[in-house]
């Protein structure tokens, strides 16, 4: 009680300009965050783009008529049940265990591949079928914004693999360990915006 | 909800080898962000393809659906806070949030009134009427 009340009154005393530099973790987290932000930026223009474009059908399918829900479904799971092995293993890196790291590693993985699987099926089924991002601009809109995540997702996984190999090389570096804290902001923040996508992609299509 | 989260938390719990309550601790929140996200998104599917919502109001169910399911990732996977730390994240953060809806509902706005300005080919031959 003692203890804890004094340092509250040293925190206090100390102005907020001499306590000295942040800590390595809370300054690195903070700018990965503003990149973030300008990514979602860059996707705020191609949402806009498709905003714009998503009743110039040229006379071609539309939303309705391209989309499966299901597959849809599918695809969000796979995301969202990645985000959550991507924070076990987050978990697993806090208490520096290996083996539970690169489970969790391993999860975020997969499913993040089958993600990238279900996406890459229903994109060739479409262009298969003559609905490719030259049909029409609200094609190449759905093309450029879906597309983009998805590149997003395989720069994601690249990166994943690129940080398990880090951990076997490099061991439990700062580094490392702030380089794992990243990955895991633009994981969750992927997912971030794939709920922008099927909202207003997939089930506001009309 | 409640039981969902309950039995995620039970079948984490085993699966991991943390006897420590210290894995259980850092598990709470994941696992309750997960269950949210579940129901919300689940919530989304069925507003979306279901006739018991007025038609036109569903995509504004849908819209709210996705801000809450934004707003659980952002507390329950990214811990975004409201403390001490927080404060220049929450600061960054509006300003994103700011410049989105201004390059969003902006390009729509301007584009509706473009197109409405637009002679176009159907204006064309109502003109030459």
């Amino acid at each position: 009680m003692n203890a804890s009340a004094s340092t509250i009154v040293v925190e206090i005393e100390i102005p907020i300009s001499e306590r000295g530099p942040s800590p390595r973790k809370v300054i690195v987290g903070y700018g990965f965050w503003l990149f973030l932000l300008s990514d979602i930026i860059l996707f705020s223009a191609l949402f806009a783009a498709y905003a714009v474009l998503s009743g110039r059908t040229a006379g071609g399918p539309g939303g309705v008529q391209l989309f499966h829900r299901h597959t849809v479904l599918a695809e969000t799971g796979c995301l969202l049940f990645s985000s959550f092995a991507c924070a076990m293993m987050s978990l697993a890196i806090e208490r520096r265990r290996r083996g539970w790291m690169v489970a969790g590693a391993a999860a975020t993985f997969v499913l993040g591949a089958a993600f990238l699987g279900l996406e890459l099926t229903e994109f060739g089924a479409m262009i298969a079928h003559g609905a490719g991002p030259d049909r029409s601009a609200f094609l190449s809109a759905f093309f450029a914004l879906v597309g983009m995540h998805g590149l997003h997702v395989s720069i994601g996984l690249a990166w994943l693999v690129s940080m398990v190999a880090q951990v076997f090389t490099l061991g439990w570096r700062p580094m490392v360990t702030a380089r794992l804290a990243c990955f895991s902001l633009f994981w969750h923040a992927l997912d971030i915006v794939w709920i922008g996508v099927f909202t207003i992609v997939y089930l506001g299509a009309r | 909800m409640d039981e969902r989260e309950q039995r995620h938390e039970q079948s984490g719990v085993s699966e991991t080898p943390g006897e420590s309550p210290d894995w259980k601790r850092g598990l709470v929140k994941p696992l309750m962000g997960l269950g949210a996200s579940i129901v919300l998104t689940l919530a989304s599917f069925w507003a979306a393809g279901t006739p018991l919502v007025w038609g036109p109001g569903v995509p504004v169910l849908l819209a709210a659906l996705a801000i809450g399911q934004m707003g659980v990732h952002l507390v329950f996977f990214l811990h975004v806070s409201s403390g001490p730390e927080g404060t220049n994240t929450i600061l960054a953060l509006a300003f994103g949030v700011f410049v989105v809806a201004l390059v969003v509902f902006g390009s729509m706005v301007i584009m509706a009134n473009l197109d409405a300005g637009m002679t176009g080919l159907d204006g064309l031959t109502r003109m030459q009427r």
